[in-house]
């Protein structure tokens, strides 16, 4: 048996096109189903309070939706910067196109964390924001997606877009074991937090099966909408070829 | 080699110093900045004490943000950028000569000043020796990283606004352990000691990593 596989055949945008527009629906469905199983299971099959040395109310349950959102902020930044290095490493213009369709994503899921937590700080310790480290590494996150953002959106020349935004996300990359080791912070007495450490071994299984059932739909969600934002800049930058005007002309959608 | 790079240090430090307004610009910014802020919340000796390093700090900050806007893009206007790039020597050291040309500069001044500006906001002077070492320190780490925006917004429109928006985010580190050294001093000098060296691995990283990333933004730049 001597299967020949082309790894590489769906690393060409026109390739890719079809291939994101055949699997957004499948994505989009599955991202809803899960998010609805985790907030059923999240505020029907899970204890009413949390305790522990400081006994939280029926607020706890924002952890369904600010736990996942942080954790894919931290993780779409790292595929941002994976992209890109991929890009500027082999030059292939679609890890450039990948790059520049997870940035929005990742920005909204950081605004999520960030103003999800703030819904929860209010009253669990009195205040909407505080300068913990945890809290700070988050909001420098977010500037760094829009950084990001900007710098792409303010050069003309696609080319040179994509590779000084690849380097600015490679640049960024420094400040994400910061934001890493502001949550596990390996010595709290160190890190002054209102934060408590991140505790998965330890969380009862209905919550833990709540959380991770919506970061994987959260996951899904971002498949769906960066291979959305792709078709988009696909077709904006091929535009000039002949795969894409036949597509257009023919009227497909698809 | 070296020559090259002495040759670029002499030649950005006479060029700068042949139109003196450029360097004055930046360090009386710093002043004005610093000084107008005791204007704004007042002048109580206790309060001013607590800001003070917080308040120099980003004042410098600023200031040397404002600065590199004009690191690369005189050359880059007159084409001595793209003779740089095509010498044949490593473009790393000769952004490296620039980067250490600039710091001279502008915040090599700042620095030295600093101790000034302190006094302004009565800070002792155990804080105020401690403020002009982690000025010195962390200045060359604010140069090195903003060498990395200022290459990668050369010749865009709206660069010096953008150039902010990319770089203050990667100053925190810097801004947050340059301050705090100087606000632990107040309360115990042998406490510092940490916060400098973070400072000093902070600058030697800098040093090593962030001209060949500014090199490879003004590659992609010049395209």
């Amino acid at each position: 048996m001597n299967i020949k596989v082309n790894w590489f055949k769906y690393s060409a945008p026109s390739a890719f096109y079809p291939l994101a527009g055949r699997l957004i629906p499948w994505l989009t469905a599955a991202a809803a189903l899960l998010v609805l199983i985790a907030l059923y299971w999240g505020f029907f099959l899970t204890p009413e309070r949390l305790g522990g040395t400081n006994p939280q109310k029926e607020y706890y349950r924002i952890i369904f939706i600010h736990v996942p959102a942080a954790w894919m902020s931290m993780w779409l930044y790292l595929v941002l910067a994976g992209w890109s290095a991929v890009g500027l490493v082999f030059n292939t213009r679609l890890s450039f196109m990948m790059a520049r369709a997870v940035a929005p994503t990742g920005a909204v899921f950081t605004f999520i964390a960030l103003w999800t937590g703030a819904f929860w700080g209010r009253p669990s310790w009195g205040t909407f924001w505080d300068w913990d480290p945890r809290l700070t590494s988050e909001l420098i996150l977010f500037f760094l997606y829009i950084g990001y953002i900007a710098l792409h959106s303010a050069i003309d020349d696609t080319r040179r877009a994509d590779r000084a935004a690849a380097l600015l996300a490679i640049v960024g990359l420094v400040l994400v074991p910061v934001i890493f080791w502001s949550i596990n912070c390996p010595d709290p007495n160190q890190c002054a937090a209102l934060h408590q450490r991140s505790s998965l071994g330890r969380i009862e299984g209905n919550i833990l099966f709540a959380m991770l059932a919506m970061t994987l739909g959260f996951w899904l969600y971002s498949f769906a909408t960066a291979f959305a934002r792709l078709r988009g800049i696909i077709l904006t930058r091929e535009a000039d070829t002949a795969w894409v005007s036949e597509l257009l002309g023919t009227g497909g959608a698809r | 080699m070296f020559k090259v790079f002495a040759c670029i240090l002499t030649r950005d430090l006479t060029l700068a110093l042949r139109r003196r307004t450029d360097v004055l610009t930046t360090l009386f910014f710093f002043v004005i900045v610093v000084s107008l802020f005791p204007l704004g919340v007042g002048s109580e000796r206790a309060l001013l004490k607590q800001l003070g390093p917080g308040v120099v700090w980003v004042a410098a900050l600023l200031a040397s943000m404002l600065a590199l806007e004009r690191l690369f893009a005189a050359d880059y206007e007159d084409g001595t950028l793209e003779q740089l790039l095509l010498t044949g020597q490593p473009l790393s050291l000769l952004v490296l000569a620039k980067v250490i040309a600039h710091w001279l500069l502008t915040g090599l001044p700042l620095v030295l000043i600093a101790p000034l500006m302190a006094m302004q906001y009565h800070l002792d002077w155990g804080a105020v020796w401690i403020m002009l070492v982690s000025l010195a320190v962390g200045t060359p780490v604010l140069s090195l990283i903003g060498a990395i925006g200022a290459a990668l917004t050369l010749g865009l429109r709206g660069g010096g606004i953008l150039l902010s928006l990319l770089i203050l985010p990667l100053y925190v580190p810097v801004l947050v352990y340059g301050s705090g050294a100087v606000a632990m001093a107040a309360i115990d000098l042998a406490a510092v000691v940490p916060y400098l060296q973070l400072l000093g691995a902070f600058l030697l990283v800098a040093l090593v990593f962030a001209p060949l990333a500014a090199a490879l933004a003004l590659r992609i730049a010049l395209e």
